[in-house]
C-alpha cells in the first residue's frame, strides 16, 4: 500500500499549508491521529484523508520555561494536550493564553485550532474559542 | 529450564561532575572495582552489555561497547550497546540476565555510562528530548521535564495531588543522599527551598528534577555454579522484566500512569513470585518528583491516586513501610542517564548485602528495581533477594 508509506510526511505537508488534516479507517470509521500504519481499533490498513473541525479540549498542559537550544527564544510558551472532538489528543502549542500565569489556564478549556511560526516552520497550534 | 542468575561483583563512581575524565575512564573505574569485589580476573569475562543513551549526539562518540571494553584490556568477547533512553541499562541487565538464565554463559559484565556535564544546558535539553517523538511533540516545543509536567498536572487535576507532596520527595531523597558517599549532592533541602526554585517546565521546578550528571555503574553476574565459587553472599536476580509503550504522550489513555510499568512490575512480581507488600526496599526512577509518586502507584505500594499521601505520611522514608530510593534516587544521588539502571541494582545489592552504612534498612532481603526511559516507552523491572 503506496499511501501508508507517506502517512508522516504527508500530515506535515499539510500543517504546512496550514490545514489540519488526519485520518480516518475506512473499515471501522475511526479517526486517528498522529497517523500510524495500521488502526490501533481494528486492525485494517486502509485510511482516508478527512479535515478535522479543528474544536477540542484541554486535556493537560506545561509552561515550558527551560526550551531546547531550536526554541529558546520562544520561551516561556505553553505545550498542552489537545482531546479532539473526534476521538483523538494532539500535542500543541496553545497561544493566546499567558504563560506567565498558569492558574488562569484551565484544563477542560474549549480550544480551536490556528498555526504558528516557530524554528522555521509552521506549527500545529491551539487557542481558547472565544 | 532457566538457570538462577546472581550479581557477584558491584562497582560504581561517584555521581557528578568529572571534568577531567571521559566516559570511558569512568566505566575502567567501576569495571575495575566491580571484578575486584567479584574476585574474578578479567579473562572470565565471557560477554558483555554496555548502556548508554546519548554518547553519540553529546560525545560524538558511537559503537561504545567495543571501545569501553577495549579501555580495559578486553578485546574478543562479545561487546553490545544497549540503549533504551533512560532505561539504557536496565535493559542491558535485562540483556544480562538472559545470556546466563538461557545457559548460554556463566559470567557476563553488565555497565550504564553517561558523560553529560561538559556540554551546555540547552544542548543537553535537545539531546535529552531525543527520547521523546521528535515529529510530534519534540518539535512543538515539549522537552523531557514538559513530559513529565503534563503528568503532573493531570495528576494534580485527578487526585488532588500537591506540589508540596512532590517536594516531599525531593527532600527525602536529599536526605537519603547526605549517608551515600557515591551521590552527587550531600546537602539538606526542605520543602520550601523546592517550591522556591526556578520554574523549569510548570509545575515542575528545579528541586523537581534531577541533575544532569557523568558516571558509571558496573555489575558482574554469574549462574548458580560459578557465583557459589566466587562467593558467599551473593544476591540473586529473581526477575526481570521489560515492556514498552507508545512515545508519544497523546497516545495514551491515561496520563497518570505508566502503563509499561505496570506491565513489566506485574511480570516480575509473578516471575519472582512476591507481591508489592514483600518488597523491603526499592529504587525508583525519580527522574522528576512527581515519577516517584507515579511509581509509588504502579508498583502497588499504595492505591492508584495514593502516591502523594504516601510521601506524605513517610511511609517511603527509611525506617517506613516501604523505603524507596535509600540511595538518594536519581534526584540527589545523580542521573548520569545510561548509569542508572545498573546504579539502581548497585544500591539494591548494598542494601541486601547489608553493606549500605547509615543509610541501611535493617533486615532486606527482598529489593526492586524500576528504571523509566524517555517518556515511558520502555520500562525495565528487577527484583532481587538474598
Ligand atoms: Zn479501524
Amino acid at each position: 500500500m503506496e499511501e501508508a508509506e507517506r502517512l508522516v510526511k504527508k500530515y506535515f505537508e499539510f500543517v504546512s499549508e496550514k490545514k489540519f488534516m488526519g485520518l480516518k479507517c475506512k473499515k471501522c470509521g475511526a479517526y486517528i491521529l498522529p497517523p500510524k500504519s495500521i488502526c490501533k481499533k481494528c486492525g485494517s490498513r486502509e485510511f482516508e484523508w478527512v479535515e478535522f473541525s479543528g474544536k477540542g479540549s484541554l486535556y493537560t498542559f506545561t509552561v515550558i520555561h527551560v526550551a531546547a537550544k531550536r526554541f529558546l527564544n520562544d520561551a516561556p510558551f505553553v505545550v498542552g494536550v489537545v482531546q479532539l472532538e473526534e476521538g483523538p489528543r494532539i500535542t500543541a502549542r496553545i497561544v493566546g493564553v499567558d504563560p506567565n500565569k498558569p492558574e488562569t489556564i484551565k484544563t477542560g478549556m474549549p480550544l480551536k485550532v490556528t498555526f504558528i511560526e516557530s524554528d522555521e516552520k509552521v506549527l500545529l497550534a491551539f487557542e481558547p474559542e472565544k | 529450564m532457566m538457570k538462577k542468575v546472581a550479581v557477584i561483583g558491584v562497582g560504581l563512581t561517584k555521581f557528578g561532575k568529572h571534568p577531567k575524565v571521559s566516559s570511558r575512564e569512568l566505566f575502567a573505574e567501576a569495571a575495575f572495582k566491580a571484578i575486584e569485589d567479584a574476585g574474578i580476573d578479567l579473562k572470565d569475562v565471557e560477554e558483555a552489555f554496555v548502556g548508554s543513551f546519548l554518547p553519540d549526539v553529546l560525545e560524538h562518540q558511537g559503537h561504545i561497547a567495543p571501545l569501553m571494553l577495549d579501555y580495559i584490556g578486553l578485546t574478543g568477547i562479545p561487546a553490545t550497546h544497549t540503549e533504551g533512553a533512560c532505561a539504557s541499562s536496565g535493559v542491558a541487565v535485562r540483556m544480562g540476565y538472559m545470556a546466563i538464565a538461557s545457559g548460554l554463559r556463566d559470567i557476563v559484565l553488565v555497565a550504564g555510562v553517561e558523560k553529560m556535564t561538559d556540554f551546555p544546558t540547552s544542548d543537553v535539553t535537545e539531546a535529552l528530548a531525543l527520547a521523546s517523538d521528535d515529529l510530534f511533540e519534540a518539535s512543538e516545543g515539549l522537552t523531557f521535564p514538559g513530559v513529565f509536567a503534563l503528568m503532573a498536572k493531570a495528576h494534580m487535576d485527578k487526585y488532588g495531588t500537591t506540589e508540596e507532596q512532590m517536594a516531599a520527595v525531593a527532600v527525602k531523597n536529599h536526605h537519603n543522599a547526605l549517608f551515600n558517599p557515591y551521590a552527587q549532592f550531600h546537602k539538606e533541602i526542605n520543602i520550601e527551598t523546592v517550591l522556591s526554585s526556578r520554574v523549569i517546565a510548570w509545575p515542575l521546578k528545579l528541586f523537581d528534577c534531577s541533575p544532569i550528571s557523568d558516571g558509571a555503574a558496573v555489575i558482574i553476574l554469574a549462574s548458580e555454579d560459578v557465583a557459589k565459587k566466587y562467593t558467599d553472599t551473593p544476591v540473586w536476580i529473581v526477575a526481570s522484566a521489560q515492556a514498552s509503550d507508545t512515545m508519544a504522550l497523546c497516545e495514551r489513555e491515561e496520563l497518570t500512569t505508566f502503563k509499561a510499568a505496570r506491565m513489566a512490575a506485574e511480570q516480575a512480581y509473578k516471575m519472582a513470585g512476591v507481591k508489592p507488600k514483600d518488597i523491603d526496599i526499592a529504587e525508583v526512577h525519580d527522574c522528576f518528583t512527581i515519577a516517584e509518586i507515579i511509581a509509588y502507584e504502579d508498583l502497588g505500594f499504595c492505591e492508584k491516586g495514593e502516591g502523594g499521601k504516601l510521601i506524605e505520611e513517610g511511609e517511603t522514608e527509611i525506617g517506613g513501610r516501604i523505603p524507596v530510593n535509600t540511595s538518594g534516587g536519581l534526584k540527589a544521588k545523580g542521573h548520569p542517564v545510561g548509569a542508572t539502571g545498573v546504579a539502581q541494582i548497585i544500591e539494591v545489592v548494598h542494601q541486601l548485602r547489608g553493606e549500605a552504612g547509615k543509610r541501611q534498612v535493617d533486615g532486606a532481603e527482598i529489593g526492586l528495581t524500576h528504571n523509566v526511559g524517555g517518556t515511558g516507552a520502555t520500562v525495565t523491572v528487577h527484583i532481587l533477594r538474598r
